[in-house]
């Protein structure tokens, strides 16, 4: 095997050896039981006394989801104002200047819901203060904010009948300090010691050796670039993300910064096994969740490694979809990231989506439609719940008894929740690229036909996915685009959340009822088959004749 | 909601003394003790910085090592791929022109023997890299206008390639700013 494939899996080995035990970590922390971060406990109980809040007061799911909403509305008009006014503030090494207001609505949302769509460039659309201040702010706390979500999930399915699911802001705050801190200083040190810049100083004018006066954009990014993997944010400190070679300087920090995006959103998957007492559970959903990762991954790894056609008919030989493509990855590891970042809704790219191969692009969107393989931070489960749930209505209908899900009947009302919440994801991206295609100032800028029509495709569903990769050829920044995805990643981050909270808590409260013949086995293999059918059959439904109009008609005209 | 909205304020203020303050900080402070000092690091000649070692640069010239199409014409005060799609005929008719171009440079090399890393541009526009094959097929260009053996700049090439990461993973690579610096030397 080629050293380039080693690399691919060896990073998926490593991910998995680190995500497992983290997953038991996660677990026991939101347990409140011992862990080796205890340390940190009098700087919560600092936190926490300042801001006046109770920490044995514990909420219904409604009280969790009021709290969510509350504190995300304050980081909201917080970053809107900062991002308004930020070149006369202090930190503005490269004197840049302050945000129109439609591109300040567009990028305070993108961080706020954990999406990071950039319809800027880092290097002259922000100042380090807001860098710091405002993105890395955002993802720390967006981040936290799905995780405290997810949190609740566990605490409803961990007991019996109860209305108690713990507290939001013990929740929040904790992973902040036990889980996203620690981790991020590491992932941050392994990078500023391989070449990622973390001072600062702005930016360096230098004499290049044929003699060309050149500018070298630099800033305190390793921590930030840190934060983007683990949180799952994915919003880089440069332009081109992590393709750039100071974001991304080398074959190892590559690895670091796909591993650290992937480890978090796994390890929650194990935590919810452990946490709950069915590990089996947490194994059933980790295999249904990397089976639909490899349907994803194999066909990319095809379509990628199959190079440009369109290349040999120029004349050449190496037809490699270098494209887009940095030397130091090469093309299996480019195709390794374009997998891992859209399905697990970060969305940093170490190559330029929008110049791979159509039927990777179709891959990625997909991994972005299902938006659950894996997943974002805390809210991928969520979204697994949702079809879980559908998938044991369904079970329930076929062998003609009451749906039930871990002892709870699962009802009119929650199915009503879940599918909504289902279908609401396919409503606003197939909306939104509808009155794209018609809008006349939107549509084909830049790119004619078939792709013209996947960039749009892919801008609605990273949006809606809260992914935030795109196919940047779109000309985006304009009133258009910023206003339209602004609104479609607020209502495709909270209402995702609310509806699955919603059923959790809602079953919760439910009579428990005891394991019997006839229960529904949901930890099983033909239970987990059964979830995957649904998961890509309603993705298929949805999405294909989009798909087909976008990268599956460019697709065949290469 | 109302009763949450004050230790909602409060905690956001600690949070981002923490996160945004306190954070870069200590990364800032960590990095201090890193080659470059977290600033990144730079390569000199005679004293004088010519560049920075992860930021490529651009050579046109037939005497140096060309690295590969940029879209930023590889000012690092921005960053960009081209995003051109893959079937995009303006795209595919730059691709014919930098085939000729690297034609007309380079005579006694075949259309079919050109990387195809040297006619695409790169994600970011600021690759360092190339591949081993993309700098062994300039040899002759170089070596007919430095007037050096081909052996020479071949073995130069050889010690400049830097293999897999721990021999095994992922490929083999050569920074073309570092490669430029020893061939001046090659001619002093």
């Amino acid at each position: 095997m080629n050293s380039e494939m080693t690399g691919v899996i060896v990073t998926f080995i490593i991910t998995l050896l680190i995500a497992f035990p983290l997953g038991k970590y996660i677990a026991k922390v939101f347990k409140g039981e011992k862990t080796i971060t205890d340390f940190m406990s009098p700087l919560e109980r600092f936190i926490f006394r300042v801001s006046g809040i109770d920490t044995t007061k514990e909420m219904n799911w409604k009280q969790h989801m009021a709290a969510l909403l509350c504190i995300n509305g304050v980081w909201l008009i917080y970053a809107f104002v900062m991002l308004l006014v930020q070149g006369s503030l202090p930190l503005n090494p490269d004197a840049n200047p302050s945000m129109t207001p439609d591109l300040a609505f567009n990028t305070s949302i993108s961080f706020l819901v954990n999406c990071n769509l950039q319809h800027y460039s880092g290097e002259s659309g922000l100042t380090y203060l807001t860098q710091l201040y405002v993105i890395t702010f955002l993802q720390f706390v967006s981040a936290a904010t799905g995780v405290a979500a997810v949190a609740v999930l566990f605490r409803a399915f961990a007991e019996k009948t109860t209305e108690k699911l713990g507290n939001f802001f013990v929740f929040f705050t904790k992973t902040i300090t036990r889980i996203l801190l620690p981790l991020c200083i590491i992932v941050a040190a392994l990078l500023a010691f391989n070449g990622t810049p973390a001072s600062f100083d702005g930016k360096d004018t230098i004499v290049t050796l044929q003699g060309d006066s050149v500018q070298v954009s630099r800033g305190p990014a390793a921590g930030m670039i840190a934060i983007k993997h683990l949180g799952t944010n994915g919003g880089g400190w440069f332009g081109a993300n992590s393709a750039h070679p100071l974001e991304n300087p080398s074959y190892f920090t590559n690895m670091v910064e796909v591993i650290a995006q992937v480890i978090l959103p796994m390890a929650l998957i194990f935590a919810f096994g452990f946490f709950i007492r069915k590990k089996k559970l947490g194994y059933a959903i980790f295999g249904v969740m990397t089976l639909g990762m490899l349907t994803f991954m194999i066909p990319t790894f095809f379509s990628e490694m199959g190079g440009n056609h369109s290349f040999a008919t120029l004349g050449l030989h190496d037809v490699s979809a270098m494209e887009g493509k940095e030397v130091r990855f090469g093309v299996p590891a480019s195709a390794y990231w374009q997998v891992m970042t859209t399905i697990i809704s970060t969305g940093s790219v170490n190559s330029m989506h929008d110049s791979s191969m159509p039927l990777s692009g179709a891959m990625q969107m997909l991994g972005m439609m299902t938006n659950c393989f894996y997943g974002g931070k805390g809210v991928g489960l969520l979204n697994y719940f949702i079809f879980l749930i559908i998938a044991v209505f369904i079970s329930g209908l076929m062998v003609g008894r009451t749906p039930e899900f871990m002892g709870r009947k699962v009802e009119a009302r929650e199915m009503k929740i879940a599918a909504m919440i289902a279908l609401f994801h396919p409503f606003l991206v197939l909306v939104g690229t509808a009155i794209a295609a018609y809008y006349p100032q939107a549509a084909w800028g830049l790119q004619p036909g078939n792709h013209g029509f996947s960039e749009m495709l892919y801008e609605y569903t990273s949006s809606s996915a809260n992914n935030g990769s795109g196919f940047e050829g779109l000309g985006d920044n304009n009133i258009f685009w910023n206003l339209t995805t602004g609104i479609v990643m607020l209502l495709g981050r909270f209402i995702p959340i609310i509806g699955p909270v919603a059923i959790a808590g809602i079953l919760a409260k439910k009579k428990y009822i005891p394991e019997s013949a006839g229960t529904l086995q949901t930890d099983t293999a033909t239970f987990g088959i059964m979830t995957y059918a649904v998961i890509m059959i309603l993705a298929a439904l949805a999405f294909f004749p989009a798909l087909t109009l976008g990268p599956i008609a460019e697709f065949f005209q290469l | 909601m109302k009763k949450y909205l004050l230790p909602s304020i409060k905690l956001t203020a600690l949070l981002i003394l923490l996160c945004a303050v306190l954070y870069p900080l200590l990364i800032a402070g960590i990095a201090r003790l890193a080659p470059g000092q977290g600033k990144g690091e730079t390569l000199t000649v005679n004293g004088k910085v010519v560049g920075y070692e992860n930021i490529g640069q651009k050579f046109t010239e037939d005497k140096y090592f060309w690295g590969r199409p940029s879209a930023v014409d590889y000012n690092a005060a921005g960053s960009a791929g081209s995003n051109k799609g893959p079937s995009n005929p303006e795209y595919l008719k730059t691709v014919q022109e930098r085939i000729d171009t690297f034609l007309v440079h380079n005579p006694g090399v075949h259309k079919e023997d050109i990387p195809s890393e040297m006619v695409t541009a790169s994600g970011s526009g600021l690759d360092p890299d190339i591949s081993p094959a993309a700098a062994v097929i300039q040899v002759k260009r170089i070596a007919n206008v430095r007037g050096l053996n081909e052996k020479t700049l071949l073995d130069l090439v050889a010690k400049h390639t830097e293999g897999p990461l721990a021999g095994i993973l992922g490929p083999s690579k050569i920074n073309v700013l570092k490669l430029n610096i020893d061939l001046d030397k090659l001619n002093k």
